[in-house]
């Protein structure tokens, strides 16, 4: 298990320090407070936010990476959505794909249903299970500092790319992105495909 | 007394379907039922194959190839359809087309009494979470109604799964 270090990170400025170089990344925020966090750092097309699909955000993301394997995919799912999902985990170890990031925003918490503990309050180390899993490239990220050390492995490193990055539990302020799915994903499609989206 | 039997044509037929509807993505929960299929799918230069943990993966993982430009299928036992339910609602919710090949179990003389609940319940629990189904029980019509359903998954953007049954399969029968 991991050393605990004491939770100063804000997630709100982790996201928005993510999100400011994503370039031509595709990003896929998980459920609930990622979703907010991505919003609040400025809707942009080419994030598909998610209201549901709770243990899906990374699976998305692998779909999303081996369909276009040139471009850089981040999924942001928090820690309950990543322990929801953690065969999805081995599931990447054995596809390998290089282009493929997932980044946990673990608070700790289960944040939309009354701040209760997940597992990863109770010492399980969301690390040490990808490493184990299979991703090339880890870390968990405490402080600024390790943040800025990490950023190469968000969008230059070859991956797939595990990182956890520890927040606090501050309350944030709800910013809200649309939440129509049909329409998100036209959306994305239409801003990633052109008129192919609709063929 | 089992026999041995040739191997049946119908999995080399949904293959060269799923390889006309430029079909890229094929994840699945290691099935003898489909098992033909995918060992040609993992010679395809064309496909890549995924294998899973659970069939709940494929759903999202084919919603996140669609969103990506790439056509999908998701392969497994009629047992792994409970596992998907909860996010069958992400694809009804934003419509992705979703093609899933079921092959049956615990329905045309089951021999493990463990597999019945799930394989009665395959249909109306696909069904009452909005995908259409497309039931199969004669080797002949398998690849027909691959076809067909393939159609509707990605001309209609719909869900759909066809039900492969054990008449087509054979049933599985641990006594020899």
């Amino acid at each position: 298990m991991a050393t605990k270090s004491k939770i100063v990170l804000e997630r709100r400025k982790v996201v928005a320090r993510i999100l400011k170089d994503r370039g031509t990344a595709l990003v896929v925020p998980g459920l609930g407070a990622p979703t907010w966090d991505t919003a609040a750092a400025g809707d942009h097309p080419l994030t598909f936010q998610m209201w549901g699909a709770m243990g899906g955000t990374a699976m998305i993301a692998l779909g999303l990476a081996l369909a276009q394997p040139k471009r850089r995919v981040l999924a942001l799912p928090g820690d309950g959505d990543m322990l929801m999902g953690l065969g999805s985990l081995a599931t990447i170890g054995t596809q390998g794909p290089s282009n493929l990031v997932v980044a946990v925003i673990d608070n700790e918490r289960y944040g939309e249903t009354g701040m209760q503990e997940t597992h990863t309050a109770l010492g399980v180390d969301l690390e040490g299970i990808a490493r184990a899993a299979g991703f090339r490239q880890t870390a968990t990220v405490y402080t600024e500092k390790d943040l800025e050390a990490a950023m190469p492995l968000f969008y230059e490193v070859k991956g797939p790319v595990f990182v956890n990055i520890k927040v606090t539990t501050n309350p944030v302020p709800n910013v809200l992105p649309p939440r129509d799915g049909a329409w998100l994903k036209h959306r994305f499609r239409q801003a990633l495909l052109g008129d192919k989206a609709f063929e | 007394m089992k026999q041995k039997k040739a191997a049946p044509a119908w999995p080399k037929g949904i293959y060269e379907v799923l390889a006309a509807q430029n079909v890229r993505q094929v994840a699945y929960v290691p099935d003898a039922g489909h098992s033909q299929l995918i060992r040609m799918c993992q010679k395809s230069s064309s496909m890549a194959t995924i294998s899973l943990t659970t069939e709940e993966e494929g759903i999202p993982m084919l919603a996140g190839a669609w969103l990506g430009g790439d056509r999908g299928v998701l392969l497994m036992q009629s047992s792994g359809v409970g596992n998907c339910i909860n996010l069958f609602s992400l694809v009804q919710e934003c419509r992705f087309p979703l093609l899933m090949l079921v092959t049956m179990r615990g329905q045309w003389g089951e021999f493990n009494p463990w597999q019945v609940w799930m394989g009665v319940e395959t249909r109306p629990v696909l069904e009452r979470c909005g995908v259409v189904c497309y039931d199969v029980d004669e080797p002949d019509r398998v690849v027909e109604t691959v076809a067909a359903a393939s159609n509707l998954v990605f001309n209609s953007y719909r869900s759909v799964a066809v039900l492969i049954g054990q008449r087509v399969l054979g049933t599985k029968n641990f006594a020899k």
